[in-house]
């Protein structure tokens, strides 16, 4: 596939992940940093995004798995994802770290565990974007062509 | 002859005479002993005969009367002398008892006369009862009547019916042959007639008011009788013989809301109906004395009802015509709305597609100015871009302006340094002062504050447009710029009746003075200095076009900011002076002594310098680390990072010049780092400056960080713009707790 092509294909995905509301404008943001200085800015973030995330969800899981669940550890891991997909710009998992949180508050079980369903649900999904988003700049790349900037 | 002792009566026993004595005799006796039978026989049946012993001796004396008689049948012819003793002891006896009885009778016939007497009294006064009882009978109907009339008429508020009722009533009650109301009409000279009752068809007829007849029944509040010949009794045609019944005739008040203001309601401004009331002709009836009373009370009770009814009208007349305009005016108001809508769909349409190719072909011209050009294609290029600034200013002007006329323009309120707006001004103006060789003097008072709360970039419009106005207009000489508190004294001075200035705690009043000596204004060009478009005739138009809406603008905009604005010039060539006072709210940090004050403001963002900025980042996040590194890092900073309080305490030092820390986080105190922070480099002048990252700006976290003496606080996520104007803003104007959200 040709560079124009390839460029088209990525313009139009980022922007279907826009309108989804999968990322936000801080992802942009994020776009922006990226210059001769720090090439590969956003694809470190990303990756520190996912290693991050990863622990988060494991500790989450655990403890909701206690038999009797301290909401405040609960609520300080949910507040580290939401700090840290909020920074990336990740919009759909953050919201449902601010439901997650509130949940919390009530100290309702259910809800956490419904809400917990939901952020790996979200996660995985934004993860997966996120991947394929790399893979075709990485082919773009490849192929000669420079990423397009999406407004 | 025997010698016997019979009686010899004196006549012949078969002589006629003593036949017919005989024959009396014996009838006599006969009804007189019929008599007591009869008597007996009704005394009997009468059980209250009150004298039953004269009856006894009545019936006694008759009887022996009867006796007597009976006994002289035996002696017509011969006759024993017992006959003869029989006889005159019944004779005796009758005697005796007629005389009794006559002497009893002397007693009881005086009473029995009286009797009668009294009996006829009674008579007399039952039938005098009797009459009376009818009379008050008919009263007490007619007062029934009456409140039945009252009753009809006051229970509807519609004038007709109350007057027809009126009529209608008054007519069954008193059985009357006609009754008519004749209403005053509206030139005041005439009586019509509006109701009647038999004869509908005279209805309309008209009679003057001033009759002598009608003068009397209207100057008196009874009813009063008149002429069945006058010409307000003679409704129906005059026709064959009759005797017209009585006529009365009398006054109805009609009432206004006026009338009742004052005690008196009989003054000369009522006006007056007349009602008339006909008896039935050919009767004997005359009027009563109660029946003139009913006619009075209902007239009187029907003035009252009519001005109930007539406020009625008049309050639902005003009503309605309320209904017509409220709804007219909706009317009017959703058409006024639908223009606006219209006329701002336009502009704000007419706003992006003028401004598009204005920012086209300004860039481009800029662009080209800054490439390889001949003179005189520079000179052209310098034309194209000057002209198309202007309209640029055109254009923003007249959105702006339309956006002022209706209304919907909000001064954007906020703190700002006032000197330095005046410094820039000058700063702008000053090239092309120096062109034209003029002086730009600028003197601010010490007593003018040096922050002020308001739309600063309004008033630098406002002070740049007077200023430069003085600069365009000016061909040499000198531009003088006096900015002053105004005092109450020159408050008072500049007072008209639509700018009061009230001197408060809050707020202070700038007075602004630029004089000039250049052109000037003819005086009779004063009051169209600030309208729109007014073409000032004496000035030379080279170049200058007129005021255009400048000045027009700048009005709106004083007026906006609770001021005002004139210009004063002693005539042509002498040069002007403008004046303007407008309000300014008196800022919190007018007394922070700003470190890092630096005398230029930029005034935009363009590329800010932080390279080599040694900066610290505390967060815990990783990821969020990593970003605000990136962005520090785009802006040219030295970035370290730490991931604890402790850390940064360890590592943190003088060179670093500012820190971030994030204090969002439950659990870690942030804020317990920032004054440790401070509590280390307190000593000493250059201490770093600490800037919070939070995800939430409500007041409990803005407080907290004005408390341990956090200079800035940004929420986040953070984008590249709102770090580069925090550190701008920390870095020129010192620790001056930047919030930005």
């Amino acid at each position: 596939m040709d560079v124009v092509q390839l460029q088209r294909r990525y313009t139009e995905y980022l922007t279907s992940l826009f309108t989804d509301g999968f990322l936000d404008e801080q992802f942009k943001q994020l776009q922006e940093l990226q210059d001769e200085n720090s090439p590969d800015f956003v694809f470190e973030v990303v990756n520190l995004f996912f290693e991050d995330s990863e622990r988060l969800l494991n500790e989450l899981a655990k403890a909701l798995v206690q038999p009797s669940i301290d909401f405040k550890k609960v609520d300080a891991h949910v507040h580290q994802l939401k700090g840290s997909s909020s920074s990336i710009g990740a919009g759909r998992v953050k919201n449902v770290c601010v439901a997650f949180r509130n949940i919390c508050e009530e100290q309702n079980i259910e809800g956490c565990l419904r809400c917990m369903q939901q952020i790996k649900h979200e996660y995985s999904l934004v993860k997966n974007k996120l991947e394929n988003l790399i893979r075709l700049e990485q082919q773009i790349i490849q192929a000669g062509g420079e990423i397009p900037v999406v407004e | 002859m025997d010698y016997c002792n019979c009686i010899d009566p004196h006549l012949p026993a078969d002589d006629l005479l003593m036949k017919y004595q005989y024959i009396s005799d014996f009838f006599i006796a006969l009804a007189y002993f019929s008599i007591p039978l009869e008597l007996i026989y009704f005394v009997k049946k009468s059980a209250v005969f009150p004298y039953r012993w004269v009856l006894v001796q009545f019936g006694a004396f008759i009887v022996l009367c009867g006796a007597t008689h009976f006994i002289s049948l035996w002696t017509f012819s011969m006759h024993s002398r017992n006959v003869e003793v029989v006889m005159t002891t019944a004779k005796v006896l009758t005697a005796v008892v007629s005389c009794a009885t006559a002497l009893m009778l002397v007693h009881i016939i005086p009473d029995l006369l009286s009797v009668k007497t009294r009996e006829l009294f009674l008579k007399n006064k039952a039938a005098e009862l009797d009459r009376e009882m009818g009379l008050i009978r008919t009263q007490e109907e007619t007062g029934r009547h009456v409140r039945m009339l009252t009753h009809e008429i006051r229970s509807t508020l519609d004038r007709h019916t109350i007057l027809n009722t009126t009529l209608v009533e008054l007519g069954r009650t008193l059985a009357l042959e006609e009754c008519s109301l004749w209403m005053p009409m509206r030139n005041g000279l005439e009586l019509q007639l509006s109701y009647s009752l038999h004869y509908q068809n005279s209805v309309g007829t008209t009679v003057p008011i001033h009759l002598p007849v009608i003068n009397q029944v209207f100057s008196s509040n009874r009813a009063i009788k008149v002429s069945p010949n006058s010409p307000v009794a003679r409704v129906r045609p005059l026709a064959g013989r009759y005797i017209p019944g009585e006529v009365v005739a009398v006054r109805v008040p009609l009432l206004h809301l006026s009338n009742f203001q004052n005690n008196d309601w009989q003054d000369l401004s009522t006006k007056y109906a007349l009602m008339i009331l006909m008896l039935p002709s050919d009767s004997v009836r005359q009027w009563r004395a109660h029946e003139l009373e009913l006619v009075e009370v209902v007239a009187d009770q029907v003035a009252v009802a009519l001005s109930h009814a007539t406020i009625l009208e008049e309050s639902m007349r005003a009503r309605n015509l309320l209904m017509e305009q409220n709804v007219a005016l909706d009317a009017a108001r959703r058409e006024a709305e639908t223009a606006i809508r219209a006329r701002n769909d336009f502009l704000a349409v007419m706003n992006h597609e003028m401004r598009t190719p204005m920012h086209a072909i300004i860039a481009l011209s800029s662009l080209m100015q800054e490439t390889e050009l001949t003179a005189e294609q520079r000179l052209m290029v310098e034309t194209v871009l000057r002209s198309s600034n202007l309209l640029a200013t055109l254009i923003n002007d007249v959105l702006d302006l339309s956006k002022l006329e209706d209304g919907s323009l909000e001064l954007d309120l906020e703190t700002f340094n006032l000197h330095a707006v005046f410094r820039e001004v000058v700063n702008l103006i000053k090239p092309v002062a120096s062109v034209k060789k003029l002086a730009v003097s600028l003197s601010l008072t010490p007593d003018l504050p040096t922050y002020a709360v308001g739309d600063e970039k309004r008033l630098m419009q406002v002070i740049l447009n007077v200023a430069g106005n003085a600069v365009k207009f000016s061909k040499e000489g000198n531009i003088s710029i006096i900015a002053s508190l105004a005092k109450f004294d020159s408050l008072r001075e500049a007072s008209t009746p639509d700018f009061m200035p009230v001197p408060g705690a809050n707020h202070f009043y700038l007075r602004v003075q630029v004089k000039d000596s250049g052109l000037g204004f003819n005086p009779q060009d004063k009051p169209n200095l600030f309208n729109k478009f007014a073409q000032n005739h004496s000035l030379e138009g080279r170049g200058s076009g007129g005021r255009g809406l400048g000045l027009a603008i700048c009005k709106r905009f004083v007026s906006l900011m609770e001021g005002r604005i004139w210009i004063e010039s002693e005539g042509l060539g002498k040069g002007c002076a403008a004046f303007f006072i407008l309000k300014l709210g008196i800022a919190d940090r007018a007394n922070e002594a700003a470190h890092f004050f630096s005398p230029q403001l930029s005034a935009n963002n363009g590329v800010a310098n932080f390279t080599g900025l040694k900066v610290l980042i505390m967060d815990e996040n990783g990821v969020s680390r990593m970003v605000t590194k990136g962005l520090l890092v785009h802006l040219g900073c030295d970035v370290s990072t730490v991931g604890s309080g402790q850390e940064c305490m360890r590592i943190i030092s003088q060179e670093h010049k500012v820190v971030f820390i994030d204090v969002s986080v439950p659990g870690t105190d942030g804020y317990e780092v920032a004054a440790r922070i401070r509590e280390r480099f307190s000593s000493s002048h250059k201490r770093p400056l600490l800037v919070a990252l939070t995800g939430n700006t409500d007041r409990a976290t803005k407080e907290h960080c004005l408390r341990v003496g956090i200079d800035g606080v940004i929420l986040k996520p953070v984008s590249l713009e709102k770090m580069r104007s925090v550190l701008l803003e920390l870095l020129e104007n010192g620790p001056l707790r930047a919030l930005k959200p």
